[in-house]
């Protein structure tokens, strides 16, 4: 994590550094359809749907967003409230698992 | 010698103190975000409020799908296509996915032309960005009208299984569609002030009165590269799990 250069005439950076992320996001979208296009099912499915993912969005926010270049107080300011995001996915996770067994009991004539 | 402030500021990320230099910043005077221009902190900010509404539409589609005893719809087989022959599992989907990334990485030339102050180049990069953007949203058109005429898809009932599939496809796709649509729209007035020689000539903006730098045109990259960012979650958690 090299910060000497930016942010004194804005973001440069060598266009290879920008056409070799692009060729990766290229190759990840082509992995992440292949999963489905070869019916991959299962944890293995979901396994690497989640992989593919998180390494495009790392890759672009990381790169072609220049997060990986700003200084540490914006980059923490961004990503600490995302943490919400997380703790509100378990949060609902339970809340649904808990209406889906309630759903199969009120369904099913019990309850 | 340099004052301390500056000193702190020449500091880089990967330097001992770098959690001093963090607590530095947010405690010093005037500026917390340093030596990053007022336009692109506010788009972040922006951004990470949009984070927070698409995560909350992914997450109400985690719950809806997670909790109905009926069967989802298999996307797969939904989004295929057939030209002619046998149908082709999401390929329209696949397409608008390697259009988005396509546009992000001449979206990302346009900004780096832009800083080389090379004008011609930044405006051909923008208005390719800007098109490749157009057409996402036309086969996007071609997906919501197939949807709807062919198949019969409705916000409230579909004949393909969980009544809920409708709703959360329409109002997530229906949302970023939106955002990819202001994009373009944006693209265009941003191509336009650099053909002008706005940023060249610090021309004051219409609505900001600021100076025009070419700094806009890093921001309005941080934004189309948002929309492709969110693009990457809808297509893994809506048409592929």
């Amino acid at each position: 994590m090299s910060n000497t250069n930016s942010h004194v005439e804005g973001q440069q950076h060598p266009l290879s550094v920008y056409i070799w992320i692009w060729i990766a996001l290229f190759v990840l979208s082509a992995c992440s359809y292949a999963v489905d296009y070869y019916h991959f099912e299962g944890y293995l499915r979901w396994t690497l749907i989640l992989i593919f993912m998180f390494l495009k969005a790392g890759l672009i926010i990381a790169v072609f967003m220049h997060m990986m270049w700003e200084r540490l107080a914006l980059v923490y300011a961004l990503g600490i409230p995302v943490i919400a995001v997380f703790v509100f996915i378990a949060l609902m996770v339970f809340e649904s698992d808990y209406t889906f067994l309630t759903r199969g009991t009120f369904f099913s004539g019990g309850g | 010698m340099t004052p301390p402030e500056n000193a702190a500021i020449q500091e880089t990320n990967n330097s001992e103190g770098a959690w001093q230099n963090v607590v530095a910043d947010w405690s010093s005077d005037q500026r917390a975000f340093k030596k990053v221009p007022w336009g692109k902190a506010m788009m972040w900010i922006f951004l990470l409020s949009d984070t927070f509404i698409f995560s909350i539409f992914l997450i109400s589609y985690m719950t809806v799908r997670m909790s109905t005893t009926a069967e989802w719809p298999h996307a797969s087989e939904v989004f295929a296509l057939s030209f002619g022959g046998e149908p082709i599992p999401l390929i329209l989907i696949a397409i608008m996915t390697f259009i988005l990334i396509t546009s992000s990485g001449t979206m990302v030339l346009a900004v780096n032309y832009g800083y080389r102050k090379d004008r011609i180049k930044t405006v051909i990069f923008l208005l390719i960005t800007a098109a490749f953007g157009a057409s996402f949203v036309g086969m996007q058109a071609f997906e919501w009208t197939k949807l709807i005429v062919e198949e019969g898809v409705r916000p409230w009932s579909n004949p393909m299984g969980a009544h809920q599939f409708g709703a959360i496809f329409f109002m997530i796709t229906g949302f970023h569609g939106t955002h990819v649509s202001i994009g373009v729209i944006f693209l265009f007035i941003v191509a336009r002030k650099v053909w002008r020689g706005e940023y060249d000539n610090e021309s004051l903006g219409y609505f900001t009165s600021r100076k025009g730098n070419y700094e806009h045109v890093e921001t309005m990259g941080l934004y189309w590269h948002f929309v492709d960012l969110v693009w990457v979650f809808i297509f893994a958690f809506f048409y592929l799990w």
